[in-house]
């Protein structure tokens, strides 16, 4: 499968500003149309990634950018994949370029959201599993975050403290991140000092929810060879692939696992399935990689990342971090963003600010927080209802 | 005196010896929780009959996570708020894992990985003429 190139990235700093979404979503389409060099008017396609708690115009995102840029003609689609939206909606984009539909293409995600925890739709809905869930077992987002976190605990004797350790790497990565939300220097004791939101995790180990948004400019090789970029990131795989019956893990929101009665089970677990159909359309491994931003909505969750991923086998992702294996200038940095432990969570926008920042480190252009050298990076998330999404680029 | 109801019609028996609900396919032997008899989800027989099943009353913890913060509606939370566990139970002859609160009078930092635990009743919350029942998971022993 042929490459497509990344012509420009913009963000708008994750915060809690109190405005509407679609403010966030301007500022960073211009940013990254000003970094590709591309007048908004040329843009043939704008591929949105829907939130769903700013009403009508989050469900028609696409729509909505358009309109708030200018109408111009552009086609636009619209993509809803609950945390893997961005991600969606970059795929529809690469779909259409490399079907010949489109040559440039915007890809774009913004959200506002409310403070606390994420909860279900308003409404007495019994039918809906992500109401049930709440209603029946108060099982919030990190009540699943804690189930998997004391699963690793047990099986693989991690401890709090490795837990820990990733929310300080991460804090250290993302300190002179300027789109970050959370810039502060993290000790294993502030972490301990925290409050138990869903034991065996603390607050500090749980992301936020944060407003916030993400752009890119992508087009097809030849787009960008014809307008002067001879060696633009390019990317190299899109996944975003379902599970695979039986879905033997617990998932969000779900209130048990598929049944693996009398059915063999697949090959690999959902998050490495995300993985190995990026992987496969590349055509590189984990030991390609030069850097990864992985989705650590807890801080072991990103340990379960590692696995998934390939940085290395079941059981064996605490020693990466105790040896430093995935801090900025060990053998494979993850989340030199600072994660979401340092973004918290903007819906639509964070899977598309994931690219955005392999991005940055494939051009040279990271700053403090460079990984030198970065050749191929990957980005990955899971979200509810059974999306993923991985990406590879590469330079 | 209250009258008992279940907190969620269908999911659960509400005997001396409750048990969950689910569904199972007449080809596949496929188990599905919550209870569904209007489809299978099993990919190899999307049209396969189903049936209500009774599933096992005891399973082995898979994993578990005890909330500390009080979640938002539609979770009735009693007041003032009470720390809860929510654990992960493996289920032998079925093959997978059903999530449930962990019984209220149980101790959390008693549980492992292959505790062996089964179902009980319990209350879920209450308004003035009703005790609405959740299943819950209990250590045997």
């Amino acid at each position: 499968m042929e490459d497509i190139a990344v012509l420009g990235v913009g963000m708008h700093p994750w915060g809690k500003w109190g405005k509407n979404f679609v403010e966030y979503g301007v500022v960073a389409a211009n940013a990254a149309l000003a970094d590709a060099g591309v007048d908004w008017r040329d843009v043939q396609l704008v591929c949105g990634a829907d939130t769903v708690r700013n009403g009508y115009p989050g469900y028609v995102a696409g729509a909505t950018f358009a309109q708030a840029l200018g109408w111009q003609g552009a086609a636009v689609t619209s993509s809803y994949a609950a945390c893997a939206s961005g991600v969606t909606a970059l795929n529809s984009a690469r779909a259409q370029i490399l079907a010949g539909l489109a040559d440039v293409a915007m890809v774009i995600g913004a959200d506002t959201t409310p403070k606390g925890f994420l909860a279900p739709n308003a409404g007495e809905r019994g039918d809906d599993p992500d109401w049930l869930r709440f209603r029946l077992l108060g099982a919030t987002n990190p009540t699943y975050f804690g189930l998997y976190a004391r699963r690793r605990m047990e099986l693989h004797g991690a401890t709090q403290e490795d837990f820990a350790a990733v929310k300080v790497k991460n804090a250290k990565h993302g300190f002179e991140n300027p789109n970050a939300r959370f810039r502060k220097a993290v000790t294993l004791e502030d972490v301990a000092a925290s409050p138990i939101v869903s034991d065996p995790l603390r607050l500090l180990e749980i992301c936020a929810t944060s407003d916030g948004a993400a752009a890119m400019i992508v087009c097809s090789l030849d787009y960008a060879r014809a307008h002067g970029h001879t060696d633009p990131v390019r990317i190299a795989g899109v996944s975003t692939v379902s599970p695979t019956y039986p879905n033997t893990t617990i998932d969000l929101p779900n209130f048990a696992t598929d049944s693996a009665f009398g059915v063999s089970e697949p090959e690999r677990g959902y998050r490495a399935s995300i993985a190995h159909a990026a992987y496969e359309q590349a055509g590189v491994g984990p030991d390609d990689l030069d850097l990864a931003e992985v989705y650590d909505l807890s801080t072991a969750l990103e340990l379960d990342w590692y696995e998934a991923i390939g940085l290395c086998k079941p059981g064996e992702a605490e020693q990466l971090v105790r040896d430093g294996d995935t801090t900025i200038g060990g053998r494979i940095p993850v989340n030199p963003s600072g994660g979401l432990a340092c973004f918290g969570e903007a819906v639509p926008a964070q899977a598309i600010a994931q690219v955005c920042e392999l991005t940055w480190h494939l051009r040279g252009h990271a700053g403090a927080r460079q990984v030198d050298g970065a050749r191929v990076g990957l980005s990955i998330n899971q979200g509810l209802f059974g999306h993923g999404s991985c990406v590879i680029v590469r330079k | 005196m209250k009258t008992r109801v279940p907190a969620v019609d269908g999911w659960f028996t509400m005997g001396d010896e409750p048990a969950l609900l689910g569904s199972r396919g007449a080809e596949t032997g496929s188990y599905f929780f919550p209870k569904n008899l209007a489809f299978s989800r099993n990919p190899v027989a999307p049209t396969e009959e189903l049936t209500e099943v009774e599933l096992s009353r005891r399973g082995k913890v898979w994993s578990w996570a005890t909330n500390h913060y009080e979640p938002p509606a539609p979770y009735m939370s009693p007041d003032p708020f009470v720390p809860y566990t929510v654990v992960a139970v493996e289920l032998v002859e079925e093959q997978m894992v059903v999530l449930g609160p962990l019984a209220p009078d149980a101790d959390p930092s008693t549980l492992s990985v292959g505790t062996e635990v089964e179902v009980t009743l319990g209350t879920l919350y209450e308004d003035d003429d009703h005790e609405y029942v959740i299943w819950q998971w209990k250590p045997v022993n």
